[in-house]
């Protein structure tokens, strides 16, 4: 059931499922048409709720991986676990033409905004590109002048969201590096160390605004490596999906 | 149990308050520690969750949802400190 908005508070609301894209054989983005959305800062996230026949109901987060141009559809990129009970929904069931319930824009501390002038660092393990992703489009069509490094951990190549995207934004954009870590298959299999964040990140004294994003696991030990490395904490934001 | 951050209360937050709470600063009561919410760890789903604080561990905040109500409890927190 949808509430009647109170001012100024957040409330739940229908969107519209218009399209869905396959990013990897495990993710899917969903393309959400909402009635009132009023826009939102790359880093956002919204919450998404399920509620069966007989009242039960599940709520997550999912991160907003579109930038807002001033209207348009919003985006969200949901990575299937295979025990997960909302993900498996979304990424499996959902069609197009499908009603969801959500409420958003959430969040206002793990976000960039294109007049912040430091260098970027984005590091993302899994789905934690998503709302990084946000930040790379938002940065693309303001044409910021800030230089952004996103460094990306995925098991394979073959679980790399938004891969074609990304390489051609890096074809044509001198100002965007990415580098990715795969954890299981590829060239050079292994996980993101501090050698990793040393050569493909920023070094501290360029003072850059750093993001994290992924498992709680990969973000602890990314956030520890940053310090370790002399990143100041407090240029350090960082945001935890849950799991190892 | 999961290990989530503040940045995971930011929407049943916004339910309760009318300013974005992720960004406001808490400082902990057990040991003064003080920084945004968003970095709060946060313990989901037990019924609700509980947010300790990053320095010490203490719980900072509590937060449990039932179908009509939420409770929102702040024995742990000395003081909110908001942009406004
Ligand atoms: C602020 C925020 C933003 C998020 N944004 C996204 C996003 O953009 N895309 C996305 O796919 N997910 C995102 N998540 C995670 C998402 O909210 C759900 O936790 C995730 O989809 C799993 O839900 P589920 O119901 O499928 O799994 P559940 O049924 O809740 O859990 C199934 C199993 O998976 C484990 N698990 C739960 N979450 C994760 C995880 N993230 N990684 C590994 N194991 C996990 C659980 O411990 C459990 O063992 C975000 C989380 C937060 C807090
Ligand atoms: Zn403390």
């Amino acid at each position: 059931m949808v509430r009647t908005a109170l001012p100024g508070r957040l409330t739940w609301q229908a969107a519209t499922v218009t399209a869905v894209r396959a990013e990897t054989p495990s993710a899917r983005t969903l393309v959400l048409d909402i009635p009132d959305w009023p826009g939102h800062l790359p880093g956002q996230h919204l919450d998404l709720r399920l509620t069966a026949e007989d009242g039960y109901s599940a709520q997550r987060s999912y991160s907003i991986a579109s930038d807002w141009p001033g209207s348009g559809p919003v985006e969200i990129t949901v990575q299937r676990l295979a025990d997960g009970e909302v993900s498996s929904y979304l990424t499996d069931v959902v069609q197009v033409g499908d009603r969801i319930e959500l409420r958003g824009p959430i969040g206002g501390w793990f976000v960039w905004r294109s007049a912040q002038p430091a260098p970027v660092l984005l590091v993302a393990g899994g789905s934690g590109v998503v709302p990084l992703m946000s930040m790379i489009r938002d940065r693309g069509r303001v044409r910021g002048r800030q230089p952004f490094r996103l460094i990306y951990s995925v098991r394979t190549p073959e679980d790399a969201c938004y891969a074609d995207e990304l390489k051609r934004r890096v074809r044509d954009d001198p100002g965007l590096d990415v580098h990715f870590v795969h954890t299981r298959k590829g060239p050079d299999p292994k996980r993101i160390d501090v050698a990793t964040v040393n050569t493909y990140g920023w070094p501290p004294d360029f003072a850059p605004d750093v993001f994290v994003c992924g498992p709680t696991g990969f973000v602890e030990t990314v956030a520890d490596i940053l310090v370790a490395l002399g990143h100041d904490p407090k240029k350090i934001r960082t945001e935890r999906f849950g799991g190892k | 149990m999961m290990e989530l951050d503040g940045n995971a209360l930011a929407g049943d937050l916004a339910e309760v308050f009318t300013v974005e709470m992720t960004s406001a600063r808490f400082t902990c009561a057990g040991c003064r520690h003080a920084d945004e919410v968003a970095t709060l760890r946060v313990y989901t789903p037990v019924p609700g969750a509980v947010a300790r604080c990053p320095n010490c561990g203490d719980v900072v905040l509590t937060l449990v949802r039932t179908p009509t109500r939420v409770l929102l409890t702040l024995t742990g927190t000395a003081r909110l400190d908001f942009p406004v």
